[in-house]
């Protein structure tokens, strides 16, 4: 009997939960991968360990499919692993959790296949994997080398899984719709409707010239932020996570000018330059207000 | 007493195309630690896994031999009040002083006997760097931003002298004889000694030979296939891949659905090679057949979860490349060549439609037919379908099977399909003489844009792989007899004709081995068109094993230098009449009874007999030598010697220059 998707949930938190992981909820703006959250993008930053799981609804708007390809998605959703630092015997623990949903590594073949991750709009890449599940790439694997232009004091490990993937090789079903999420229910009752309506929205619907109006202000918002930071007279409370916020509502926005086609390629690399300009700054930003807050401490 | 030496440097799974370059570096280093150090002793073998690299040397010794120091010390002539300061200061008596012969005199010195240092500690010492050192393309920290780097995390050491461990310490782990097995199927800690190292790693489904590991999935397929009426389609990149990708490869048999085969092959190949790592099978006819070949990193699949898994990976995606090439369909390539306007070529030089109409006019040019033009026009229109959104390496493919599929002339079709190719130096030219013209268009026009805006390839960057478009136009040249002259091709561009030149002598020498001086010969007799060359080159080959050719060779040289000496404008016609000595009769008489057949042979470009007529002057031009003085007192003699010297270089200097030639003379 193999278990449902929201079992494997259950079961992957506790796994890391045992391991020292704090357990915590998704992050409540939109982002396009489970690394953009301030849980990762900001504590990786930094001397101070940390580790951390949670369930992040990743959306890419380029990735819908009307809810009509069995394994493409609009929103898809992460366990999101952060250990800092790295322990020594991390890919015997990645495997531990593989096991502990189920799947008995002798008789399933995995294999760690180059993969090195990178995000452009975040100014942050690793070293690492794609790790890949009787041909199936389950999840990515990362040691975080730089993160907002900085490069790491400490290296965290990231581990990334695709868990509408995992549900539905471990339930041997064809589509992701068909996942069982809890008993009687399936992936299709639950989300369905948003694939299809937000593909119409994105592709279709959205307005251009908003969605550039939006860009604008949001970015405009969080430049006027970073440079207020710099002569705020008591730094340790000055909103630098709220900066980090009008980051990714700009990621998001040029997420979706992406999906509606209004971005050439030439612009693309400029567009990709201003969000990254925002999150390095916002980085620099909170690695000095931390540094505030420890002296005080 | 020698020692054999093992290493093995346990790490997280190294990307496969990285680790037999790590394993050459790796043999380096340890060898130039061995010559530092004057330790006798080789390296037998190196190998590894993705989890191991792994160095044994043989014959080294416990110790260092030990040496002898000379310390200089004052002039004998300083006297020996100086000897026995420089005695005292060493702490010897001054009896134990030696006289040295230097280039500045007689020295006094002392010869010092040093004891050679053990190897063991000099191994301690040196490893941790030496194993640092090993070269990788990108390497990463993960133990903090002020520690080592390396390619992947190093998670054991085992270094033994015999049966001693080498003690040393690397990223916080402590070397000892500890390996470790394979993740699943082996335990994680085993002791290991030189001699017993690979059996007890086998028992531990690990195979530390790739070689091996390559002929277990050899002899794994064979059995997987045999008696089936199956084989496997050849592909020793991907073999060599998986070798480097497991500890214990086992390949197993999947299958597919027949339904799939209508779509191409080529992207059916494609999704199971580049996205799955795949073998695709044939039958008995060479048709794909509707299975495949995985390699596990396992000993079996009892229970056929992965086979069934595989299978489900590969329906998956076969089903994605089926809804690209059905929805592909509703907008036709010729309708999609507008759409390339919102195609970036490269940001300072416009979209490919821009290049599209480029390519269009030099295929125009190169006077192709009116498919050639239309292929030229169709070629780039792939790039905006979902195919190749999804499949980018089938750029050219798609285009071309969607052509044909739509109802292109074949000559069109095919043209664009094949316009891509050479993709390296083994693949093919493309076989039609459309396909040449468009895949020649396609790269000139990459290499001409470029350089104008000054993307010159420098060192080892090479963003867009000019080096590799330059030798595509040079081998489409030559290898499709294209007579089109280089001058003209570069339109201009001195620094793209030598770019171009450079990557014909690198073809003409390492892919089609003529000798340094021979591709200099004809080079330096002048370019006109690279099949040309070519011809030249097969021509000079051919007659430069005959007994006539390295003399004349070298006498040409030898008419190079007198001109030279002479200072030789190149004035003055030839008198016959002041033609005094015999031998420079006969030389001339012998040059106007070549000449005509050279010329004409010439411009037949059927050049061996031309080169062996030329060669043929070789009795008249020794004798020449021999007998005639150049540098004849009147100036009028020696006026007219220097012009037929002249004469004679330059008629027979329009298929290869001689005077390039290295022979046992020169």
């Amino acid at each position: 009997m193999s278990p449902s998707y929201q079992e494997i949930l259950f079961r992957l938190k506790k796994y890391w939960a045992d391991r020292g992981c704090l357990i915590e909820e998704p992050y409540d703006v939109e982002v396009g991968a489970g690394t953009m959250c301030p849980e990762t993008f900001l504590r990786v930053l930094g001397p101070k360990p940390y580790r951390v799981a949670y369930v992040q609804p990743s959306r890419r708007p380029a990735d819908g499919r009307y809810g009509e390809n069995p394994n493409r998605l609009y929103k898809h959703q992460q366990l999101q692993v952060i250990l800092k630092p790295s322990p020594e015997d991390i890919v015997e623990q990645y495997l531990g959790s593989i096991e502990a949903i189920g799947i008995d590594l002798r008789h399933h073949d995995l294999k760690l296949e180059e993969d090195n991750w990178e995000s452009p709009t975040l100014g942050a890449w690793g070293i690492g994997w794609q790790v890949m599940l009787d041909g199936l790439e389950i999840t990515q694997f990362t040691y975080f080398q730089q993160c907002g232009g900085v490069d790491l004091e400490v290296v965290p490990v990231e581990l990334t899984y695709g868990l509408e993937r995992l549900a539905a090789f471990l339930q041997g079903v064809e589509s992701v719709y068909e996942i069982e999420w809890a008993p009687g229910v399936r992936y299709a009752d639950v989300r369905l409707a948003e694939e299809v309506q937000f593909s119409v929205y994105n592709f279709e619907l959205a307005d251009v010239a908003t969605l550039w109006k939006l860009f604008e202000l949001y970015e405009a918002e969080c430049r006027r932020l970073l440079e207020a930071y710099e002569t705020y007279p008591n730094k340790k409370r000055f909103p630098v996570l709220g900066a980090y916020d009008l980051v990714l509502k700009c990621s998001h926005l040029f997420n979706l000018l992406d999906s509606r086609g209004a971005i050439s390629v030439t612009e693309r690399v400029a567009v990709i330059a201003r969000v990254r300009k925002l999150a390095v700054a916002t980085a620099r930003a909170w690695l000095d207000q931390s540094a505030l807050v420890e002296e005080a401490a | 007493m020698a020692k054999p030496f093992l290493l093995e440097i346990g790490t997280e799974e190294i990307p496969d195309w990285m680790i037999p370059p790590a394993l050459e570096g790796l043999r380096d280093l340890f060898e130039r630690f061995l010559r530092e150090h004057q330790l006798a002793g080789e390296v037998v073998w190196v190998d590894g896994t993705p989890r191991r690299l792994v160095l044994r040397a043989e014959g080294l010794p416990l110790r260092q031999k030990d040496s002898v120091e000379t310390v200089s010390g004052p002039p004998v002539a300083a006297g020996e009040q100086a000897r026995d300061g420089f005695a005292r200061k060493l702490g010897v008596e001054a009896s134990a002083l030696v006289r040295i012969e230097t280039p500045k005199g007689e020295y006094y010195a002392y010869r010092r006997r040093v004891r050679g240092r053990s190897t063991i500690e000099l191994l301690s010492e040196a490893l941790p760097k030496l194993i640092l050192d090993i070269p990788f393309p990108k390497t990463m920290y993960w133990t903090g931003k002020t520690g080592p780097r390396f390619i992947r995390p190093i998670r054991w050491l085992v270094a033994l002298l015999g049966a001693r461990v080498v003690p040393f310490e690397l990223a916080g782990v402590r070397s000892g004889a500890y390996s470790s097995g394979h993740r699943r199927l082996g335990r994680k800690r085993i002791r290991v000694t030189i001699a017993g190292y690979e059996p007890e790693l086998e028992k531990n489904y690990v195979l530390v030979s790739a070689a091996r590991r390559k002929e277990r999935i050899r002899q794994g397929v064979s059995a997987l296939l045999e008696g089936r009426g199956l084989r496997l389609k050849t592909d020793e990149e991907l073999l060599e891949r998986l070798a480097w990708l497991t500890e214990y490869p086992t390949p197993i048999l999947g299958d597919f659905d027949a339904g799939y085969l209508s779509l191409p092959e080529e992207v059916l190949v494609t999704v199971m090679r580049h996205h799955q790592k795949y073998f695709s099978v044939i039958d008995a006819e060479g048709r794909l057949a509707p299975h495949f070949v995985a390699v596990m990193n396992l000993d079996a699949d009892a229970q056929g979860h992965i086979r069934a898994g595989n299978e489900r990976v590969l329906r998956a995606r076969f089903n994605d490349a089926r809804f690209f090439w059905e929805f592909d369909q509703h907008k036709r390539l010729a309708d999609r060549l507008a759409d390339l306007a919102h195609v970036t070529f490269h940001q300072e030089l416009g979209t490919y439609l821009d290049k599209a109409h480029r390519m269009a006019g030099l295929v125009a040019a190169f006077g192709g037919s009116e498919e050639a033009r239309r292929a030229a026009l169709l070629a780039k229109c792939d790039l905006t379908t979902g195919m190749v959104g999804e499949f980018p390496e089938l750029q050219g493919i798609v285009g071309g099977l969607y052509a044909r599929a739509q109802g292109e002339p074949e000559a069109v079709a095919q043209a664009i399909y094949e316009h891509y190719r050479p993709a390296g130096i083994d693949d093919a030219i493309p076989a039609t003489p459309e396909g040449r013209l468009v895949a020649l268009a396609d790269k000139l026009d990459t290499l001409r844009e470029a350089f104008r805006i000054g993307l010159v390839p420098t060192g080892s960057k090479d963003p867009f792989a000019l080096r590799r478009a330059a030798q595509g136009v040079v081998r489409i040249l030559v290898e499709g007899d294209l007579a089109f002259p280089l001058d003209e091709l570069v339109a201009g561009d001195a620094t793209l004709r030598e770019f171009l030149l450079e990557r014909a002598r690198y073809y003409f020498r390492d892919v089609r081995g003529f000798a340094y001086d021979e591709v200099n010969a004809v080079l330096a007799a002048g370019v006109g068109t690279l099949p040309d060359v070519a011809r030249r080159l097969e021509a000079l080959r051919r007659v430069r094993s005959t007994d006539n050719f390295e003399a004349i060779a070298a006498s040409f040289k030898r008419i190079k230098n007198i001109l030279r000496q002479a200072g030789w404008a190149g004035a003055g016609e030839i008198e016959p009449a002041r033609l005094e000595a015999a031998e420079e009769a006969a030389l001339y008489a012998r040059f106007l009874e070549i000449r005509e057949l050279v010329e004409a042979r010439r411009r037949e470009r059927d050049y061996e007999p031309a080169l062996e007529a030329i060669a043929s002057l070789r009795p008249q031009v020794d004798s020449f030598f021999d007998h005639v003085l150049v540098n004849a007192p009147e100036p009028e003699v020696r006026a007219n010697r220097l012009a037929l010297l002249a004469r004679l270089l330059e008629e027979f200097s329009s298929i290869a220059d001689f005077s390039e030639i290295v022979t046992a003379k020169s």
